[in-house]
């Protein structure tokens, strides 16, 4: 019988199997960051030993840094004690760090493919639940907690039992407007915020070959906010075009090597999964999301639901999640008035993401009172968007672009939106208080952002579109 | 780590699907570089009005003292979200030693089980029956047995666990130590990988 895409790499990666237990997985390349390895390093220095494999580790300062003047020191004394722990710890062990003023430095998600650190074949780890990010490039990648961390700097190891597998197969034309955040969010207001739990997902279908690495990187991001351990998609074409000639890309007869491998990896055309869905494609509109978890998204031009349509025993998360948003049952979206606007974080901050951004918003202007600001998944994205001209087209918009980090996906630095006050993000996680204490989230893609920003309410971008 | 036996205790009521990480613990409350003190943030937002501890909100269960106990009971899909593992150490250091829901999120349940704190996932009808009990009832989890029992009524139901880690609570062994204990196969695993085709990548 033939195998999955999962398959062929874990069964490539097992050290061990314990008998009616899990199987012990070997990792190739472990990211680390300052938010979940302090108490890992502890860990390790407790027991008096170093990290196993420093060069298969690579580090970076996201979470906890600010997104203007990164020159100066942070002002949060707990954040930069935590930053710091990270630069002394990395030292003090070996391993390579992204941090504040480093070239490299930027979100863990977004500089690991950048770099050419991700690739195909590879088991790839994280103390962060979206590192689900680089299952794009055909590896399974999936986020942990700072015990296992600890188990991956000990022993570049992880106990770890086969996830089921589901397979999701979107095909067909993709709308004008839609982009993948719309798919993904499509993907989870289907299935619910739970209901990818306990497996691993591929993303199959000719919508999805048709997609770019990031908006690839996007869809495979969110693979978490449905309870799937991760997503993945089978590297061709695109996945080998974008990895070429970067930074740690392999090279000449190696790079040829490793081609060869990387062509092997895909999914048997009899290999058989768990669990089958299919989408097509021409059915998913522009998304944006009402509620408090990321499985309630409804199209734009469509309605919040109504208490009729909710099954009875959803209808207090229903209520709990209304109320803490502000929001009425059964009206129309469209027309509400935001606050803020946030483009940025590992869903969407990479350099297409701002391009299309600016290609859209070039020559017009934010409405008054919205607060717009695109903060670039890495260094090197904002470097790249000031060489592209598109800083200019953002400041004569009126969006403020900021220096990178995970910034207001997260309240943990100073990026925080206010309570009670509306943000339309590019993120992934509308949870209570995700983005401040308070802070109401609506989910969407960087056009429908883009969108709010230029009207000042949640907007059909097509109807910008001249 | 502890070793974990058996929980007989009262039980908190948390009638709320999908909890996430986010409210099990805030992400302000991550600066730290230990794992200690996390339990007083513990559902910080939904504890404290407005962030001020001198004012709990009456309607959450862990401000009615009529409730108490050693095990957290919540509605499904409990500790979805961030894989921050906090949000098991806030569980723990405020005093559980389990959760039951008729759900959990993966990466959740992990980090649970590596703190020694035992989710225990029991039927959508098993869970409503332990809602329905009054604030005295104790529950019994006997992990040898995976077996939960509300007392009062006597009903009981099991659970499951993955050999592997049962063997590990009822031990308090961890996985760090056996996964030390085979740094050699795993020597062994690196040279054949790396000579066979170098597949795994090292930074240069
Ligand atoms: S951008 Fe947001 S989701 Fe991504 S790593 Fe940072 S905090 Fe996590």
């Amino acid at each position: 019988m033939g195998k999955t895409l999962f398959e062929k790499i874990w069964e490539d990666h097992i050290v061990k199997q314990i008998e009616e237990g899990p199987s012990v997985l070997y990792i190739d390349k472990h990211f680390i960051h300052e938010v979940t390895s302090p108490q890992a390093f502890t860990g390790l220095n407790n027991r008096g030993i170093k990290l196993f494999r420093p060069r298969q580790t690579v580090a970076t300062a996201d979470h906890n840094v600010p997104t203007l003047h990164q020159e100066l020191p942070i002002k949060e004394e707990l954040s930069r004690l935590q930053v710091e722990a990270l630069k002394k710890n990395c030292a003090e062990h070996g391993v390579e760090l992204y941090g504040l003023g480093h070239p490299y430095q930027g979100i863990v998600h977004v500089i690991g493919p950048e770099l050419g650190i991700t690739q195909p074949g590879m088991t790839i780890v994280c103390g962060d639940s979206h590192t689900s990010t680089h299952g794009a490039f055909g590896t399974i990648a999936f986020g942990i907690g700072t015990s296992e961390v600890e188990m991956v700097m000990t022993t570049q190891c992880l106990l770890q039992s086969k996830p089921k597998l589901m397979r999701i197969n979107i095909n067909g034309e993709l709308n004008n407007a839609v982009v993948s955040k719309d798919i993904i969010l499509y993907i989870i207001s289907k299935i619910s915020a739970s209901g990818a739990t306990g497996y691993f997902v591929e993303y199959a279908g000719s919508a999805i070959r048709s997609l770019s690495m990031e908006a690839r990187m996007t869809i495979c991001n969110m693979s978490i906010e449905m309870g799937a351990r991760g997503g993945m998609i089978a590297p061709d074409e695109t996945t080998f075009n974008y990895i070429k000639g970067r930074r740690f890309a392999p090279q000449g007869e190696e790079w040829e090597k490793k081609l060869a491998y990387w062509k092997t990896l895909y999914s048997d055309a009899d290999a058989t999964f768990d669990r089958e869905i299919n989408i097509n494609a021409a059915e998913i509109e522009p998304m944006i999301t009402y509620g408090t978890n990321p499985g309630m998204g409804i199209p734009v031009t469509g309605h919040i639901p109504s208490f009729s349509e909710i099954d009875d025993k959803e209808r207090a998360s229903f209520e709990k999640a209304l109320r803490y948003m502000g929001l009425e049952a059964g009206v129309n979206i469209k027309g509400k008035k935001v606050d803020y606007v946030f483009i940025g974080s590992c869903t969407n901050s990479r350099i297409e993401d701002l391009r299309m951004v600016a290609s859209f918003v070039k020559g017009k202007k934010k409405a008054a009172g919205v607060e717009v600001w695109v903060v670039p998944g890495s260094h090197q994205v904002e470097m790249q968007a000031r060489e592209e001209g598109i800083d200019k087209i953002f400041e004569d918009a009126g969006f403020m672009l900021r220096q990178s980090g995970c910034s207001a996906c997260l309240g943990m630095n100073e990026d925080k939106i206010p309570a009670g006050k509306y943000c339309i993000s590019t993120s992934n996680r509308n949870f209570e208080g995700r983005q401040g204490a308070g802070a109401r989230t609506l989910l969407a893609s960087p056009l429908t952002a883009a969108a709010a920003a230029i009207t000042g309410m949640v907007t059909d971008v097509r109807e910008l579109f001249n | 780590m502890q070793k974990l036996e058996i929980i007989k205790s009262r039980f908190i009521p948390l009638k709320i699907e999908n909890v996430d990480t986010d409210q099990i613990i805030p992400a302000r409350f991550l600066k730290a570089t230990t794992k200690e003190g996390f339990g007083k943030n513990l559902f910080r937002d939904w504890r404290y009005e407005n962030n001020d501890e001198t004012k709990p909100r009456k309607d959450f269960v862990l401000n009615n003292s009529t409730y108490s106990g050693e095990i957290l009971v919540a509605e499904k899909n409990f500790g979805c979200g961030s894989s921050r593992e906090h949000a098991a150490w806030a569980l723990k250091d405020y005093g559980f030693h389990a959760v039951v829901s008729s759900f959990f999120a993966d990466i959740f349940k992990n980090n649970a089980l590596n703190n020694g704190v035992l989710p225990v996932q029991v039927s959508e009808p098993f869970l409503q029956k332990i809602f329905q009990q009054g604030p005295d009832s104790e529950l019994t989890i006997d992990l040898g047995n995976q077996k939960i029992r509300i007392d009062g009524t006597g009903e009981e139901e099991s659970f499951d666990i993955s050999a592997y880690k049962k063997t590990c609570l009822l031990n308090g062994y961890n996985d760090i130590d056996f996964l030390i204990s085979i740094k050699n196969d795993i020597e062994i695993f690196e040279s054949k990988k790396h000579s066979e085709n170098s597949k795994s990548y090292q930074l240069v």
